[in-house]
């Protein structure tokens, strides 16, 4: 399940919720955001409500993208529990991406 | 997933999505092997100007979709799992990648190339600091700052130019007192007056205090050093094939490259090369495609005899 996340929906979908939430944080213009999307869509669509991704277009959310330190990007964390992961930034490959997400106990 | 198939194909890129539209086109049971999404390099190019047929230039990544749709509508399968050992010396090649293994009759080889590194301690700690390889992805990062573009190629003339429209100031850096790139990408960079040459010029150390702040640098014909502020080096000094997987399994030449002519055959029967990874004289997203076209014509030989 794939959610646009904002300043004014982040602390309700992403950090008060107590199943882990993919965060990525990506914009139009940044074409390895646009290569990792369709391996977000993939897992998406195979892990279905078992994993929310949310979205954050740093262009539209300047204040989001300095407090979760989106330096480059794509940038992506798990957030669990109110806490977060270290972050992953732009992962060369789906199983790269699986296998960092399996680690931190999202998949 | 062990499954078998006629022909794997491994990178799905403008060489890898070409074979596999041709060989199932030829009727062959196809798999092409992905590590992320459909493109390889062509899907960083926001804007294609060079591919027949776009006379208004074609975004990259939708060119590599439609190329993933055209050959997946003839019945090509595609799997987004990482490649992490290959058996090519057998008859049956096993591939053996993140999700599993599969079995293949003839394997095509189109893994590409990567942008070359400079090789300098710190280097990859400072990707995303300072450091970058692709000045279309990257550029923005850099709006209203000083920038230094290493290299004397085409692309460094085009990340330059690129650069000269965001930053406050470009420097271009050069081994040598001449570029290499051709006349079009040149023209660009003598109207550019916020672009400056330094030439016969290396690059020996990264300054840093965390991100990059400057480069030491030392001039070949003088011998002098200096360093030079800035807050982005954009690196464009060539590419790696990406032939780690087969090194000691297929003839390589002094690069790296696959060694195979025109044929795309490669050392090792049915074993073929397509694309940027093969020796071959002019890498683009066209010799690419044709490469695949012409994999698929000498897979379906190999396979009548074997």
């Amino acid at each position: 399940m794939i959610k646009t996340i904002t300043k004014e929906n982040f602390a309700q979908e992403v950090e008060n919720v107590n199943n882990p939430v993919l965060v990525e944080l990506w914009a139009p213009w940044c074409v390895y955001c646009r290569r990792l999307s369709p391996a977000l869509d993939r897992l998406a669509d195979k892990l279905g409500d078992k994993l929310t991704i949310g979205k954050i277009n740093i262009d539209e959310q300047p204040e989001l993208a300095q407090k979760l330190d989106a330096s480059t990007i794509p940038t992506l964390y798990v957030y669990q529990n109110g806490g977060h992961s270290e972050k992953l930034v732009a992962p060369g490959s789906q199983a790269q991406l699986e296998t960092w997400l399996q680690e931190n106990g999202a998949i | 997933m062990e499954k078998k198939y006629d022909v794997v194909i491994i990178g799905g890129g403008p060489a890898g999505y070409s074979a596999a539209l041709y060989c199932t086109r030829a009727g062959l049971s196809t798999l092409v092997l992905e590590m992320l999404s459909a493109g390889g390099q062509m899907a960083t190019t926001t804007q294609v100007e060079n591919y027949p047929g776009f006379n208004e230039g074609i975004d990259g990544f939708d060119l590599a979709e439609k190329m993933l749709a055209g050959a997946e509508r003839f019945g090509a399968v595609s799997e987004f799992a990482e490649v992490t050992a290959l058996h090519l010396a057998e008859n049956s090649k096993r591939i053996v990648t993140s999700d599993g293994e599969v079995l293949a009759r003839a394997v095509i080889l189109a893994t590409g190339a990567v942008p070359k590194k400079l090789g300098l301690p710190g280097e990859d700690d400072l990707v995303g600091r300072g450091v970058a390889y692709c000045a279309t992805c990257d550029g923005m990062y850099f709006k209203g700052k000083t920038v230094a573009v290493a290299g004397g190629g085409n692309s460094a003339a085009e990340d330059a130019k690129t650069l000269s429209h965001i930053c406050k100031k470009v420097y271009l850096i050069h081994r040598r007192d001449t570029l290499r790139a051709e006349k079009a990408y040149l023209d660009p960079l003598e109207n550019a007056d916020n672009l400056e040459f330094i030439w016969n010029t290396q690059i020996d150390e990264l300054l840093t205090d965390g991100k990059l702040t400057g480069l030491a640098l030392t001039d070949r014909v003088t011998g002098t050093h200096r360093s030079l502020s800035c807050d982005g080096l954009f690196v464009a000094i060539g590419r790696d094939p990406n032939t780690a997987l087969v090194k000691n399994q297929v003839e390589l030449d002094a690069q790296g490259y696959i060694v195979a002519d025109e044929t795309t055959r490669t050392s090792v029967p049915g074993v073929f090369a397509a694309g940027d990874v093969r020796t071959k004289p002019l890498r683009q997203i066209v010799t690419a495609a044709a490469d695949g076209a012409v994999a698929s014509k000498y897979v379906q030989e190999f396979l009548q005899t074997h």
